[in-house]
């Protein structure tokens, strides 16, 4: 494409929509406002599986361990009496009482708590099956002690629902929450809110905490909420600010606001026709197609200030400045898309949905920029004034500095990249779901507060002893027993275990008379599947066997409540857990799930999924500055000063902050979409410096400094600032997304202002050398 | 069995009380109403004494898998006030529990008295539970469901006559339990109003939320005039599981005494 050609095309086009407006300008308008009522669908995630893809193979490990033991989605009700142990009247009558409340939850399939714990007691040829504490009307201090006693010698409460020390309990309420009801967890967590201030109305001295995975679920669209009633006016504001300073009018601002809004409304109404569900990191979209169409505007309207003051008619500094701008806003633009396109290959489904409204409204911005914007400013009233006389051009003595030292700019520029780069092994990658959230969110308090007490996310083993009915074997249940035991020595990770064993060794000694001795796993197989019998016919309501074995009884799930340990520690734990069961689990098959699983691969996952997407994005943007250039050659060192960057922004990230979340799979995708258009902006001037007016290299790179430099610096104002209002999303991959961008799209514009100039004289100056020396046939020039 | 006062004495045949009973169908009074259409269909059950049926109970979970188990339901009609009829339930599969087996002295307001026989511990445990409200034996009915006839374990309210999808004609009731641990906060009762047999239950849970329905099919009419579903269903509207129960021929004539359903009968079978 041809510079003339593609003036020619801008121009014919700003001509053809001036000359419609009053057809194009309501046409389109309706068409985006049609496209954006698809955003009326739009509705809440209300489940925390969202982040994971369909063909995630944890998810569908996950799935299938939730089909055969259930799901585990729960409301945690964290008690903590003031007085500091809940072994008193007051707390136990409180515990009593939320039992009760709890089933008003929606959904609510079961409740349990200290109070209607099924307490078993074999007294002779009876088995004494009741709650531990009926009527809390009959407490006594004996009766307290006795509670306390059964609490703390019971392994399927203590450590789970009591914490070790008796400061604290947990009334847990598990929810059926139908998968494809929007707003399911929230409507719970706000039914839960209710069920607690009703409490605390009547009961003094309890600090009450709600946890729990259909709360995780919840506090995903409660952040989500915050972020659009906190992000969406920020990004607003800014807009305003920066177009009113850059641009200093009013028709101006209206025009380029009604661009923005269009572009949103399109990219928010794709978003809904494609049935996307709205999660933290869907709801940066609209954030990030205000940042880059607002971008677009300026680059338009700056071009007609510029036209304008240079005397031309208000509808020929239109055209001409729609025309100017036409090839470097679709260049950009294209490869901003495909960039936000290639979200697609990540495992997370949001990062989808993301991508494709983002692209959406990019793509509508830029259609928008070069018919709807020239139209619009044709109509109104435009008067920019003669403004100051323009100062000497602050990027020529950039541009005579980088020309005096070129070997000295880019051995600085390189040496610089590669000590921040050395960092990049440092970066820890931490999916740990607790820290995505920001501490002044309920929720995360409410994780913070219930830590010191019990376990938060579950991991689940399931084991399978291979035939059906064969999990009541003798040599199987002592493998869980076994296993168990060991999950217990790892009480750096695991806060509490539950497994079967438990269960068919109290039974065991129940029915016989209590006997200490006989709390032991069963030794004929029959026994222990009539025990099994035994314990289904003691379970009370809402509650089945189908919690702890399959329904073939080919299989049974141990269940560890994990401490709030990062996803590395998990991973590492995993791997010991798996390599005991190698070695000690009898040659049964073992199975891990568990909300734990899923977030501790999912960086790991979601980084795979990326590098796929990443190969498509560099041959496209290789091939879309190949063409754009005419020459293998330069789009072959274009990709040094877009890959730099990213890299280095990796460096300096780890260098200051450490830690990501699987966000930074997004990042390379996002940043390099918008990278890419420096170089874009500053090779084109540059050639058309080279070939049309016939200059030198350093000609031409002055040339480029003084025209495209001030564009890039900018942008890269606007993006930064777009981007670093995402630095106050209550949701910290938002947060990370933002800030890692924004710092790979500063480096960036370091890079093509140092480096990409350098190289090019570098290159010439070498050239010249060999051609002075060897007289060889030239290089085609750079 | 489950005959309250009021059908104790429609049973007598006392000819001034059947035309208050017939009075009491069409009474605008809708708690009247529904009393006298449950009792109508507890009536016509009274008198069968005991009997037998082997069956199979069809255990599905969300996914679609099954598991069968095979069991034997001996029945005996309730002797007293305030009882249920007495049960014994012997398990024949899975093998593992071969032999094992439940009695049940089913009391409509208390916890029901429970003995299980553990052959592979060769001892009868009584079992001491408030539990009505807890699963029989791993399936969607609950130990106070397989009561769900007994006349005197609700108040009823008659809500209207409707069609159901088979195009039976049935009368529709509110049943509210008057157990206090029930776990349930009222039942749906629609009775057959040709047969006067239950045709559909839907059980709301502690939030007043469906929860449950109950399907009986397949019904036939034995010597005596009593009838017997052959294929009931409990569909779990919060879980997505269910249970079938498919049962075989129903023995009347089975001599079955108050002995057999004393705990040290269990051992013997």
């Amino acid at each position: 494409m041809t510079a003339d050609y593609s003036e020619q095309l801008g121009r014919r086009l700003a001509a053809w929509s001036i000359g419609a407006r009053w057809l194009l300008l309501p046409i389109l308008t309706a068409l985006c406002i049609a496209v954006g009522s698809g955003a009326a669908t739009l509705n809440f995630a209300s489940d925390y599986r969202v982040f994971f893809g369909a063909e995630n193979p944890d998810l569908i490990a996950n799935d299938n361990a939730e089909g055969a033991f259930g799901k585990p989605d729960n409301i945690a009700f964290v008690v903590i009496p003031e007085q500091g142990s809940i072994y008193t009247a007051e707390t136990l009558t409180a515990v009593h009482r939320l039992t009760d409340l709890a089933w008003r939850l929606p959904f609510v399939s079961r409740v349990d708590s200290l109070t209607n714990f099924q307490n078993t007691v074999g007294v002779g040829d009876d088995l004494i099956v009741e709650d531990l504490l009926l009527d809390p009307n009959t407490l006594s201090p004996e009766r307290i002690a006795g509670i306390r006693a059964v609490a703390e010698s019971e392994p399927l409460i203590d450590g789970f629902v009591t914490s070790r020390d008796g400061a604290a309990t947990v009334v847990s309420a598990t929810l059926q929450l139908p998968g494809d009801t929007p707003n399911v967890a929230s409507a719970a967590q706000a039914e839960a809110r209710e069920i607690r201030a009703q409490l605390l109305q009547e009961v003094d001295g309890l600090e009450i905490h709600i946890t729990g995975v259909a709360s995780l679920s919840a506090a995903f669209e409660e952040a989500g909420l915050r972020d659009s009633s906190t992000l969406i006016p920020a990004v607003y504001a800014f807009i305003l600010v920066v177009i009113l300073l850059a641009l200093r009018s009013v028709s101006a601002v209206f025009a380029a606001l009604s661009l923005i809004l269009l572009a949103t409304f399109v990219g928010m109404g794709v978003g809904g026709l494609g049935g996307v569900q709205l999660t933290p990191i869907s709801l940066a979209a609209p954030t990030i197609i205000l940042t880059i169409a607002v971008a677009d505007a300026i680059h338009v309207i700056s071009g007609v200030r510029a036209e304008m003051r240079a005397g031309q008619s208000q509808r020929e500094a239109v055209i001409q400045g729609t025309a100017l701008n036409f090839a470097p806003i679709g260049i950009t633009s294209l490869t901003t898309v495909i960039g936000f396109l290639t979200l697609t290959f990540s495992d997370s489904p949001p990062f989808h949905h993301l991508g494709i409204m983002c692209a959406a409204g990019i793509a509508a911005a830029w259609l928008l920029s070069v018919t709807f914007l020239p139209a619009l400013l044709s109509a109104l009233p435009l008067r920019f004034g003669r403004g100051p006389a323009e100062a000497a051009n602050p990027m020529t003595a950039l541009a005579d500095w980088v020309i005096a030292r070129p070997r000295g700019v880019a051995g600085g520029a390189v040496t610089a990249c590669l000590a921040a780069m050395a960092f990049i092994p440092s970066l820890t990658i931490n999916d740990q779901w607790s820290q995505y959230f920001d501490e002044s969110l309920e929720f995360r308090q409410a994780i913070d507060a219930a830590d010191p007490y019990f376990g938060g996310d579950a991991v689940e083993f399931v084991l399978d002893p291979g035939a059906p009915g064969a999990v009541t074997e003798p040599r199987f249940l002592n493998t869980v027993d076994a296993f168990a035991a060991w999950l217990r020595t790892r009480d750096a990770e695991v806060a509490h275990v539950f497994a079967l064993s438990d269960v068919m060794k109290r039974v065991n000694r129940n029915l016989n008379g209590d006997d200490p001795a006989f709390h032991a796993i069963p030794e004929d197989r029959r026994l222990a599947s009539q025990y099994l019998l035994v314990y289904e016919l003691s379970l009370p309501y809402g509650l089945d066997l189908n919690n702890r074995v399959d329904i073939d009884r080919q299989a049974t799930r141990v269940t560890a409540s994990m401490k709030d340990i990062s996803t590395a520690q998990t991973r590492a734990f995993l791997e010991d857990a798996r390599r005991w069961f190698a070695e000690n689990g009898g040659g049964y098959q073992l199975d891990i799930t568990g909300s734990k699983v899923l977030f501790a691969f999912v960086a790991e996952r979601n980084i795979e999924a990326v590098f796929d997407g990443a190969l498509y994005l560099i041959v496209a943007i290789f091939a879309i500055l190949s063409l754009t250039f005419r020459s293998i050659g330069v789009g072959l060192v274009s990709l040094i000063p877009n890959a730099l960057p990213l890299l280095t922004a990796f460096g300096v990230w780890a260098l200051l902050v450490g830690v990501v979340g699987f966000s930074v799979a997004a990042v390379g995708a996002v940043a390099v979409g918008l990278i890419v258009d420096y170089t874009v902006h500053f090779l084109s001037k540059y050639f058309r410096a080279r070939k049309s007016k016939g200059a030198s290299v350093e000609e031409a790179v002055r040339y480029a400094f003084e025209t495209a430099g001030v564009a890039i610096f900018l942008t890269t104002l606007i993006l930064v600032a777009g981007f670093s209002i995402l630095l106050t999303s209550s949701f910290k991959l938002n947060a990370d997304l933002g800030l890692l961008t924004a710092t790979a799209v500063i480096l960036a514009m370091a890079i093509n202002f140092t480096l990409l100039p350098a190289l090019f004289l570098l290159a010439e100056r070498w050239r010249q050398r060999r051609a002075s020396g060897a007289r060889a046939p030239s290089t085609p020039p750079l | 069995m489950r005959a309250s006062s009021l059908a104790a004495t429609l049973i007598a045949g006392m000819t001034p009380t059947l035309a208050l009973a017939d009075a009491a169908l069409t009474s605008a009074d809708p708690k009247e109403r529904g009393y006298a259409i449950a009792a109508r269909s507890d009536a016509t059950d009274a008198g069968f004494g005991a009997s037998s049926v082997r069956l199979a109970m069809t255990l599905t979970d969300p996914r679609g898998r099954k598991t069968t188990r095979e069991l034997q339901i001996d029945t005996l009609e309730k002797s007293g006030e305030g009882d249920g009829d007495w049960s014994v339930t012997r398990f024949f599969s899975p093998p593992d529990v071969e032999g094992t087996a439940l009695l049940s002295q089913a009391r409509i307001l208390d916890s029901d008295n429970q003995w299980l026989y553990l052959p592979a511990l060769r001892r009868t445990k009584r079992i001491s539970s408030a539990n009505k409200s807890g699963p029989f034996v791993g399936s969607e009915f609950a130990f106070e469901d397989l009561t769900a006839s007994e006349l005197g374990k609700y108040e009823y309210i008659y809500l209207g006559t409707e069609t159901l999808g088979d195009g039976t004609e049935v009368d529709k009731l509110q049943c509210n339990p008057l157990y206090e641990r029930s776990g349930y906060t009222k039942l749906h009762c629609f009775f057959d109003t040709e047969t006067f047999q239950a045709r559909r239950l839907e059980f709301f849970d502690r939030g007043g939320r469906l929860l449950k329905t109950l399907d009986l099919q397949a019904y036939r009419q034995y010597p005596g005039g009593y009838h017997r579903s052959h294929r009931q269903t409990m569909q779990n509207h919060l879980t997505g599981k269910s249970t079938t129960l498919t049962f075989e021929d129903f023995d009347f004539g089975v001599r079955l005494s108050r002995r057999d359903f004393e705990p040290a009968a269990l051992a013997d079978f």
